[in-house]
């Protein structure tokens, strides 16, 4: 079990997501960054899909009440046993009664704190992780909080193995996030659709796990059209529609927003194109005020980028197994 | 090296609890533990940031509104 002593900021349960439910509203959920969640896992003997703490620009203060073994992997959060510091990408024992604490954030934005065993919260609708805005999963469907006691599955875990730094992913500086264009980009004017490459955005403070929010680069510029039945008269506006995980929408021709892992499904907002698969790992590692560039690709690249990240997943599983 | 007071998150600095309110700490102010210093705003949400010392401000080192990083300094204590 693990007391929690002081929650961090919007610390929650995650696994690899509760997938199927999308098309009635409920988001996958899940870590935002899948690849690093896996590592921690494989760090410490789990099993790569086994549900972890994702801990939000700043570490929790935890208490565990048994001998076990953690992996913090992701943001750049140093992890620290009764005050001695440990290394990240890295399976480290800790006793009863110490306490697990963490330094301030010095790069990315979530770390992912896998213990020996897994976070053993109830499966709902077959998934551990917490969808803190409906309620649902996690522990008590929400963040955690001081005094909650968090289950933890027995196991003896493996200490002392670092993942290679070949092996890990973080966004360039500036950021660079690859887009396929979708099926709205022709509302756009080629102009104003040149400009949105070539701008340097910045990631907004708003940013959470529903959307990350990007400012600092031009408006939309739409096509004149006549606006369909039902739609609304902003030129940012479609008749209701499906979003994907990963979309762009932007609202008012303003501000873009990806939709990451616990966004809607659905609504009126036109989409100028998708974040490819392959690159939504980096958007959770993006602080407020990241600077950011949105890159073209071709569906043959996207595809390419996904082989490559199911490649270098298979080389930590590979490494780690 | 002076004292320093840091911001425990990344986002966006504030002064005072409020646009049309006085700021939270003055240069010169004396601060007790706990005392909150400023808010930082992120995810939608304005965190307190407290003093983890005390003494007397000596200098602001962000600026209302300003972008801040995790750990970095906010205020000098005299």
């Amino acid at each position: 079990m693990i007391k929690v002593l002081n929650p961090g900021l919007a610390t929650s349960v995650q696994d690899m997501g509760r997938h199927g439910y999308y098309h009635l509203g409920i988001p996958q959920s899940g870590g935002m960054d899948q690849l690093a969640l896996q590592a921690a896992n494989l760090l410490v003997g789990n099993p790569a899909d086994a549900a972890v703490l994702e801990a939000t620009f700043m570490g929790p203060e935890l208490e565990f009440t048994a001998d076990t073994v953690v992996a913090v992997t992701g943001a750049a959060l140093t992890p620290k046993v009764d005050g001695d510091a440990q290394e990240n990408w890295h399976s480290f024992p800790v006793k009863a009664g110490q306490v697990l604490s963490f330094d301030y954030l010095k790069g990315g934005a979530r770390a992912y704190i896998a213990v020996a065993g897994g976070i053993d919260v109830p499966i709902v609708l077959g998934s551990r992780s917490t969808y803190a805005l409906g309620a649902l999963g996690g522990f008590k469907g929400r963040p955690i909080a001081v005094g909650d006691e968090i289950p933890v599955g027995k196991a003896s875990g493996t200490a002392g193995r670092t993942l290679d730094a070949s092996l890990r992913r973080a966004p360039a500086s500036p950021a660079e996030i690859r887009v396929l264009p979708g099926i709205y980009w022709h509302w756009v004017t080629d102009e104003s659709g040149a400009r949105f490459y070539a701008d340097t955005w910045k990631v907004a403070p708003e940013a959470d796990r529903i959307g990350y929010r990007f400012r600092g680069g031009e408006p939309i510029q739409f096509t004149e059209r006549e606006r369909p039945f039902g739609a609304g008269s902003d030129p940012s506006n479609i008749v209701d529609g499906c979003y994907p995980y990963g979309s762009i929408q932007v609202p008012g021709g303003t501000e873009p927003i990806i939709l990451h892992r616990d966004a809607v499904s659905g609504g009126g907002y036109f989409m100028l194109g998708t974040v490819i698969s392959a690159d939504m790992d980096l958007i959770g590692q993006m602080q407020p005020h990241t600077p950011t560039r949105f890159v073209k690709v071709t569906m043959d690249q996207a595809l390419q980028a996904r082989a490559d990240r199911m490649a270098l997943i298979g080389k930590i599983k590979d490494a780690l197994g | 090296m002076a004292e320093q007071i840091v911001s425990p998150l990344p986002g966006t600095f504030y002064r005072k609890p409020s646009p049309d309110e006085p700021n939270f700490k003055n240069e010169g102010d004396a601060v007790a533990v706990g005392d909150v210093i400023g808010l930082v705003e992120v995810m939608k949400t304005f965190n307190e940031v407290k003093a983890d010392k005390a003494g007397t401000i000596g200098s602001f080192l962000a600026d209302n509104e300003e972008p801040v990083m995790a750990g970095q300094p906010l205020v000098d204590l005299g």
